[in-house]
């Protein structure tokens, strides 16, 4: 019920914010609307605590903002690739471990590796991340864990 | 206060188009299908980041600078997505990533060209 009324919530504030237009007959269409996905999701047995992550409301932004540090300097150094040429790098393909426990911290993790320039996670088995490097750098950093470690404490 | 903010914002989007552009120089310049998803990565990641946050300081406070702000969210989590799709196909469907040897220099590299 409580990941229901959160879909609610949200797609409401969707609407409100791709709208634009506050008559009385279009906010009418808007619950009307917001209702009929929620009942619909709600009967396909989609909204649970995968898809609607209330846990993380608070600890995903701290995470967030390191994420962004990290993609900037990532980015500084595959663009700097780029411009040195196809000499400055060295692509090696590296396993990972997932120390999360729940299969979302697991996506979360995939996910940020993949983001971060130089590093794409390429396959994903049980907790075992395959990752291709750009360089030997973005490897290296990848190895000392500290992402592991952030999505860890993300993590309910 | 208002030519700083346009300053700012055309520092941004300068810079994003920059990134954008060095994207699209990687593509052409790595050797491999896997390393060239890393390039593809700078232009959704810096490219799009920095050109968005630019036009959210010209657009000031309003919906415009809510929906700025939900492309930026979607095509973040989209483009992450769609590269480790892509890379995972390309994998399964037998493609081997080009690599160096960990003991060698980069220009002696061990594996099959694509």
């Amino acid at each position: 019920m409580k990941h229901v009324l959160a879909l609610s919530v949200l797609l409401s504030a969707f609407w409100l914010i791709n709208s634009g237009h506050y008559t009385s007959l279009l906010l009418f269409f808007m619950v009307v609307s917001v209702l009929f996905v929620a009942v619909l999701c709600h009967r396909m047995d989609v909204v649970d605590g995968e898809s609607q992550p209330l846990e993380l409301t608070f600890t995903i932004p701290v995470y967030w903002l390191w994420l962004i540090k990290e993609v900037t300097v990532a980015n500084i150094a595959v663009a700097r690739c780029v411009w040195k040429g196809a000499d400055s790098i060295s692509p090696s393909v590296i396993k990972v471990k997932a120390n999360q426990k729940t299969d979302l911290g697991i996506v979360i993790y995939a996910n940020s590796i993949t983001l971060t320039p130089g590093t794409v996670s390429i396959d994903l088995e049980d907790n075992e991340i395959t990752v291709h490097a750009l360089t030997r750098e973005t490897a290296k950093d990848l190895l000392t864990g500290e992402m592991d470690r952030r999505v860890c404490k993300v993590e309910p | 206060m208002e030519l700083l903010l346009d300053i700012v914002s055309w520092i941004l989007l300068i810079s994003g188009s920059f990134f954008t552009l060095t994207g699209a120089l990687g593509l052409f310049r790595f050797p491999d299908f896997f390393t060239r998803t890393h390039a593809a990565g700078v232009t959704d990641t810096a490219g799009a980041g920095l050109i968005l946050t630019g036009l959210m300081l010209q657009a000031g406070w309003g919906l415009v600078l809510a929906k700025l702000l939900l492309i930026l969210l979607f095509s973040l989590l989209a483009s992450t997505t769609a590269c480790h799709a892509m890379a995972k196909a390309a994998l399964k469907s037998g493609l081997k990533p080009q690599t160096v040897n960990d003991n060698s220099n980069s220009e002696e590299e061990t594996s099959s060209k694509p």
